[in-house]
């Protein structure tokens, strides 16, 4: 297929990991940021081939794994609400909360639709004009765009029954949370494809500079991964501070400024809790004034639910690169993707998915 | 800042108070609900042989193979078929894989209060005319019909019989290591199909479903001479999920060759797209067989010569280590483990 065998193709992964295996001379800890990139290394098998001195650390951007309990609790609460709509990215419906997850919601009668993109939900909101319409606008800066023309389509449409349930992430934030942690392992970064797609990667120079840490771009096929890792490595090798873009066909350094600019109109950065991480300052969206009439928290008086996390596994560590996910004593048993005990298993972008789907070895 | 601050984890939701979709996914939640309800109920040494179809002792030498599947699908029509052509279909091929030749269906409808007369005559024709081509009638049937909006539009039962000749031992548990492992065609196309069909996709798919009575095909893999282990329709579940089934059952692991699974370009890409892997996706045309290496030949050129085996082709090998698990040679050459599904199949975030 155009455009997706040719970045699978086995020749020319093993000639740039042989390449990397020339480069190397000692061992690196490199971080993936985005959890499709930790899927589809461990799904392609990528990680067995790398040299034993390239470890990977998987990071927290899995959008799914990190939304605080709390707003997990909101939306099914939300959801549970006679004459209410709620709809929802597939993955979030696995995601268990305090007590429930949206599955046993829609379980007990609640309204509860997988949708493709928050568009959709506009056009179940037009369709449903005696029901409210709410969409849990979850995600990094890659759905952020997506989700604010839903706002913003609302307002110029005049629709009264939709709202947004926001919990949005940004990466820069969590990588300087990373990278000024104490146990800080990480040494170079594999920085988000898609985010950068929206973004752009001009965030990052400061970050790489304050931290001394070099960052390439990267893609999602095996090719656009292995090339990522040979680029961080050539500058970790060499002492060079920089960061490049491995992932040219699709990312450029200003990105998608349009979409950055509707972005802004619709959103300001907020102090945001991390699901596994904890409150991080400045590392999320959240609706500005003009928009609040959209906003789901208050439409629904669900802003005094509150919500405390037990410790139970180590998604926390997981998503900071400290752990792998089969150096938790509950991997696999107890903890598997029909009954997690954390999000990092339920998401399909979450690492301990992707280890118990692909890397069993019990 | 609270980054050190270890770990935070939600409760396990097992799911055990109440159905939900995931029950009916024909993944690990379908199973499992199978073995910790019905079994201890209905437990007897038919049913716990865990196949498509029960068989059952004539006394003579012959065994009786019978099936029964209820189909709801929405909408009831899509691209290469429809609910009436599933429900001849599906309950056809679960019969059909035990090596039994369909003698005879029943079917029961339940229908919805309101439901066009000429929606139900189209799925009667259907049905007879997938009845008619897989060489079965339909000898007894019921119908209820149910108050609007209990039913989405209609819901079909059928029940199938046929006989397994004597000394044919075709069953889930019977693979062995060094068995090939055959699949007859490009995997994913019904669950696209479907998917697609719903409208909300917000693009066009240009597949259509995989439907189709397996009978001849079987027929024609037997007339062969090969000798056939284990013969699975992947349905609901899809490839990944049969083939943990049939490892289990038989206590071998298989090891498929990622490059010699067929996908369709535009399932692969849709597939990609939504964030699905064409391993779980449901099909209604396909079968995989077990069978000894050496007669892996003869079963795909017999196979290829037929209407619904043209695609087939040889996709991996039972082995005798690890029973019990299903692993895949990747394009790269790496080793990774194909898991069943675990509940509903979900399209990722982005």
């Amino acid at each position: 297929m155009k455009y997706l065998e040719e970045y699978r193709e086995a020749q020319l992964v093993r000639g740039v990991i042989d390449e990397i295996r020339r480069t190397v001379t000692r061992p690196w800890v490199m971080m993936e940021i985005c959890g499709g990139q930790t899927h589809s290394i461990i799904r392609h098998g990528l990680d067995q081939l790398l040299p034993a001195e390239i470890e990977l650390a998987h990071g927290p951007g899995c959008p799914v794994c990190v939304t605080p309990l709390e707003l997990i609790d909101k939306a099914l609460a939300i959801a549970a609400q006679p004459g209410v709509i709620f709809t929802s990215y597939g993955d979030m419906l696995r995601v268990p909360g305090s007590e429930r997850d949206l599955f046993s919601v829609r379980a007990t009668g609640g309204d509860v639709r997988v949708v493709y993109s928050p568009l959709d939900a506009l056009k179940i909101a037009q369709q449903n004009p005696d029901k409210q319409v709410v969409f849990f606008a979850i995600g990094f800066e890659t759905t952020a765009p997506a989700n604010v023309m839903s706002v913003r389509q609302a307002r110029a449409l005049g629709l009264k029954n939709f709202s947004i349930l926001v919990s949005h992430v940004r990466v820069p934030p969590a990588m300087h949370a990373i990278l000024s942690a104490p146990h800080n392992r990480v040494q170079g970064f594999l920085l988000a494809g898609h985010v950068c797609a929206v973004m752009g990667y001009w965030e990052y120079p400061p970050l790489a500079t304050k931290y001394g840490v070099p960052m390439a771009v990267a893609g999602f096929e095996p090719l656009d991964l292995a090339q990522g890792i040979l680029q961080t490595a050539r500058m970790l090798e060499a002492g060079r501070v920089e960061v490049e873009n491995a992932y040219a066909r699709l990312v450029s350094f200003e990105g998608n400024r349009p979409a950055q600019q509707i972005i802004g109109q619709v959103f300001e950065e907020c102090d945001r809790k991390w699901r596994g991480i904890g409150l991080i300052p400045n590392s999320g969206w959240r609706l500005r004034p003009e928009y609040e009439a959209f906003n789901a928290e208050n439409r629904f008086d669900v802003a005094q639910i509150q919500s405390e996390e037990s410790p139970l596994c180590i998604a926390g560590l997981v998503l900071q690169g400290l752990k792998k996910p089969h150096e938790c004593a509950a991997f696999g048993q107890p903890c598997t993707p029909e009954t997690p005990l954390g999000a990092t298993m339920v998401s399909s972008e979450g690492a301990c998915a992707a280890y118990y789907r692909y890397k069993r070895s019990d | 800042m609270g980054i050190e601050n270890g770990p935070v984890c939600p409760l396990p939701l097992p799911h055990m108070e109440r159905i939900v979709m995931g029950h009916g996914s024909g993944g690990k939640m379908s199973h499992d609900l199978v073995a910790r309800l019905f079994l201890p109920y209905f437990d007897n040494p038919v049913l716990r042989q865990g196949d498509d179809a029960g068989a059952i002792n004539l006394g003579n030498d012959q065994r009786l193979a019978i099936s029964t599947d209820s189909h709801v699908v929405k909408p009831l029509f899509f691209p290469g078929g429809d609910i009436g052509r599933l429900a001849v279909c599906g309950t056809v091929n679960d019969v059909a894989m035990l090596g039994a030749q369909p003698a005879c269906l029943s079917a029961g409808f339940i229908l919805e209060e309101g439901l066009e007369m000429g929606v139900l005559e189209r799925v009667l024709a259907s049905m007879q005319a997938a009845a008619q081509e897989a060489g079965v009638q339909i000898v007894t049937g019921d119908t209820k019909v149910v108050e609007r909006g209990k039913a989405d539009g209609l819901y079909i039962n059928t029940t199938g019989v046929g006989v397994i000749p004597t000394g044919r031992q075709i069953g889930g548990a019977q693979a062995r290591p060094g068995d090939a492992v055959i699949l007859s065609g490009p995997i994913g196309d019904h669950g696209m199909a479907v998917l697609a069909a719903r409208g909300e996709l917000g693009f066009e798919l240009d597949v259509q479903s995989d439907v189709a009575p397996l009978n001849h095909l079987i027929a024609a893999m037997l007339e062969s001479g090969a000798q056939i282990h284990v013969l699975r329709d992947p349905t609901r579940g899809g490839l990944a999920t049969t083939l943990n089934e049939i490892a289990m059952q038989s206590g071998v692991s298989i090891l498929l060759q990622e490059g010699s699974i067929p996908v369709r370009p535009q399932v692969a890409a849709v597939c990609e797209a939504l964030g699905f892997d064409p391993l779980y996706v449901a099909n209604e045309g396909k079968l995989v067989a077990l069978l000894p290496a050496q007669e892996a030949g003869r079963a795909l050129e017999a196979m290829r010569r037929t209407r619904y085996g043209e695609g087939a082709a040889l996709i991996g090998q039972a082995l005798a280590d690890s029973p019990g698990r299903v692993l895949m040679k990747t394009r790269l050459g790496s080793t990774r483990v194909v898991d069943r599904l675990a509940g509903e199949l979900l399209p990722r975030i982005c």
